[in-house]
């Protein structure tokens, strides 16, 4: 396959980048932040981006989702990243949508995708129970009761944790944490007895909150995918999310740069524009170049299927944490004492830039997965 | 689709008749690589019957015109040549610059008559040619040039010097950037102009280099008579050529660090070993992940922009992103290196260290980031003619 975007593609990016601009732009997401918004993103927007369906960008078209692929929700992630647009398509349209397709039996298909696909349910992936992303080192218990099984344990920076209707909930049915067998994924309802979401502040204004479970009563058929075989099924939606956060960060990367360059052309300093020194030319130019590779290797990432997917998921999530972390702080450092203030956008930039670096997984996570494919 | 498959089934037949055994082997150092020309010593038989078949089909140049010697293969043909040469191991029939330098400029600005002398026999490695560009006060302020040619009606008088023109001692002819107009802009009096090495008043004197070899040459011009027929393009419009000529020259400098190459993850735990199924040396396995991932990124930004640039479209400035960073990361592999291999990269002699390869290899890797305009000089295009920036 040639590394280029397909003609569909490219419109989809043009209807993408249209829509965004109108309504999510940055000043949109600094409207949301400064009137009280609870949940992290506009609703209203939200039901915009369903009318177009992208909910169900990724939905076979048997449950009434546009089956669009990888490659297009990339471009969606990319194109939300230069406009910093809050939505909870990651936690929805991505890893909830290839959970419950990758996973699901007919029924939970039938009951969630095409609810998924317009907008009307939300879902959220309770995995990480601490700081630092670590799929297998779940600990929290699902022991078995006469009718099905009994939650116990939390949950932390549980992406789209206090909007979910459904949370989608790792827990170690057998082993001992670190194990890659033993866990198993459960469809819990938001609203079930026992479940408490605290919500946590992020720099980012969005929603990773913690969600703690007692006791919480679930049936059998709560179930999603094998039984005690649930890393696998983790790891291809993982990866699907993991793809959609590189394409957001090199948006995030792409913006922020644009952004500084006409602002080196604009500032003047001892009567030049800063632009015209070398010191900052070769800088820029070598931000430039960063950029290019992540693009390459990002567009490699979502074109990927079946056994390559996980070491150009984890090439292309590394490449693009890093590119992001140098494009982010050298829009700060170029932009002087103005990049630091509140008032203008830039610093918008580098605060969600991090916060998607470290959701499921940061360059270390990556570099060391990696390193563990090739055998080192 | 069925004649692609068609063409795989033909050349791999073709080759497994005409690809000798030890064609097929590793290259051992850089002794091995076939350079051709008038003056080249094989090292064996099989290695000129490599070069001639190769040559005969076009095949060293396989998108080439076949008019001209060519190939006359499509990309994708051609794309399929490499894949079938590379699963037979089969070794570079060729290495010219007459291929990766002057044949594309030659196609686009030299004449017919020039195109039918000179190309057929850069295809069939016949010619061995060497680059006329640097002098000793034109480096990276290359249009600054100063070797003269004189008008003398049919003819040049050639008078000045060169510096750093890879094996000009055993090339067969030049192709030489000089001033034909002192007068205005320093890059509107440039010519480019072709010639035999062995014409009367050209000398060569190689330079020996921290890697011990000396493959790079000064060249001296007394009087050198050239005719006007190997003129190429217009008198004093050289500088548009030697540009596009250096567009390609980067292309093939940047894939330096994109050739396939042993793994270092593996060069790694052979010497030092895993611990708890991790590279025993923590620091360096994070060294060694940071450069696969940039390989990898860079070897895609390659495949990319080949897949993005329309057949025969330049990639201008573009290239200058992909030398400095293709070169950049070999300099940065050839590190690694040394730090995986310790003291075993350092020796300069004896068989049990390979005569030195890796530490020759490793200063050679120094100059990538210097050749064919430095990185500093490849920022500075892409910050101009990419982002625009003034100044």
């Amino acid at each position: 396959m040639a590394l280029v975007y397909t003609e569909e593609e490219q419109l989809l990016r043009d209807s993408a980048k249209e829509f965004l601009e109108e309504r999510c732009s940055v000043s949109a997401f600094r409207a949301l932040r400064d009137t009280g918004n609870i949940d992290g993103f506009d609703r209203e927007v939200w039901s915009q981006m369903a009318e177009l369906g992208w909910p169900g960008i990724l939905v076979s078209e048997e449950h009434d989702g546009l089956e669009f692929g990888v490659v297009g929700a990339g471009v969606i992630f990319e194109e939300m990243g230069r406009t910093l647009a809050c939505s909870p398509l990651l936690s929805t349209a991505i890893t909830g949508a290839v959970l419950l397709m990758e996973g699901g039996n007919d029924a939970q298909k039938q009951t969630f995708l095409p609810a998924i696909a317009a907008g009307e349910k939300l879902t959220a992936l309770a995995v990480d129970e601490g700081p630092r992303h670590a799929p297998r080192a779940v600990a929290m218990r699902a022991e078995p009761t006469n009718s099905g099984y009994s939650l116990s344990g939390s949950k932390q920076f549980v992406i789209d944790g206090r909007v979910a209707d459904t949370l989608i909930v790792v827990a170690r049915t057998s082993g001992e944490p670190g194990d890659d067998a033993g866990l198993t994924l459960f469809l819990v309802d938001a609203d079930a007895e026992g479940v408490t979401v605290t919500p946590n502040q992020m720099i980012d204004f969005r929603s990773a909150d913690n969600v703690n479970f007692a006791n919480v009563q679930i049936t059998a058929d709560a179930v999603l995918g094998k039984f005690d075989q649930g890393a696998a099924l983790l790891e291809i939606a993982l990866n699907a999310a993991n793809r959609m956060l590189a394409a957001e960060l090199l948006g995030i990367a792409e913006e922020a740069f644009g952004r500084t360059v006409a602002y080196m052309k604009e500032r003047k300093q001892f009567g030049v524009p800063i632009g015209s020194f070398q010191a900052l030319q070769h800088r820029a130019a070598q931000v430039y170049t960063d950029i290019e590779l992540t693009r390459s290797v990002v567009l490699k990432a979502l074109q990927s299927e079946g056994p390559a997917v996980p070491m150009l998921t984890s090439l292309a999530k590394a490449k693009a944490c890093a590119t992001a972390q140098l494009a982010t702080n050298e829009s700060i450092q170029m932009h002087g004492g103005i990049g630091m203030t509140d008032e203008y956008e830039i610093g918008f930039f580098i605060k969600r830039a991090r916060v998607a670096q470290h959701t499921y997984g940061d360059y270390t996570y990556h570099a060391d997965r990696v390193a563990r494919m090739k055998g080192y | 689709m069925q004649d692609l498959e068609q063409f795989r089934a033909d050349t791999r037949s073709w080759l497994e008749e005409n690809c000798p055994p030890t064609m097929r082997t590793p290259t051992k150092s850089d002794k091995d690589y076939c350079w051709g020309g008038r003056n080249y010593q094989f090292q064996s038989d099989e290695q000129r019957l490599w070069m001639e078949r190769m040559g005969a089909r076009g095949w060293t140049a396989p998108t080439w015109p076949k008019e001209y010697g060519g190939g006359g293969l499509t990309k994708e043909e051609a794309r399929v040549l490499k894949q079938e040469l590379k699963r037979i191991g089969a070794r570079q029939a060729l290495f010219s610059f007459g291929i990766s330098m002057l044949g594309p400029a030659l196609l686009k600005f030299g004449n017919e008559e020039q195109k039918k002398r000179h190309i057929p026999k850069i295809v069939k490695g016949e010619t061995r040619w060497c680059q006329g560009y640097s002098e000793p006060n034109a480096g990276s302020d290359l249009a600054g040039l100063g070797t003269r040619a004189e008008d003398k009606g049919d003819h040049y008088v050639v008078n000045g010097q060169k510096i750093w023109a890879s094996y000009a001692d055993e090339a067969d002819w030049i192709f030489c950037l000089v001033r034909t107009n002192t007068e205005g802009k320093k890059q509107a009096g440039i010519s480019f102009v072709l010639f035999d090495m062995v014409s009367e008043g050209v000398t060569t004197r190689p330079i020996r280099l921290i890697s011990g070899a000396s493959p790079f040459c000064e060249i001296f011009f007394d009087n050198v008579k050239v005719p006007k027929t190997d003129l190429v393009g217009q008198e004093n419009a050289g500088w548009t050529i030697a540009k596009y000529l250096l567009t390609h020259e980067r292309e093939m400098i940047s894939g330096f660090g994109a050739a396939s190459m042993r793994e270092l993850g593996d060069m790694a735990v052979e010497m030092l070993g895993l611990q708890d199924g991790k590279l025993a040396d923590g620091v360096l396995r994070g060294d060694i992940a940071r450069q696969d991932i940039d390989a990898a990124a860079f070897m895609f930004t390659l495949e990319r922009t080949r897949d993005e640039a329309k057949a025969g479209v330049s990639l201008g400035a573009v290239s200058s992103m992909l030398k400095y960073y293709g070169t950049e990361l070999n300099k940065r592999r050839h590190e690694l290196i040394l730090n995986i291999e310790g003291m075993n990269a350092l020796a300069w002699d004896g068989e049990a260290y390979n005569n030195g390869a890796l530490s020759r290899s490793w200063l050679r890797t120094k100059a990538n980031s210097i050749e064919g305009g430095t990185s500093e000089i490849q920022l500075n295009i892409v910050a101009k003619h990419i982002l625009g920036l003034p100044g």
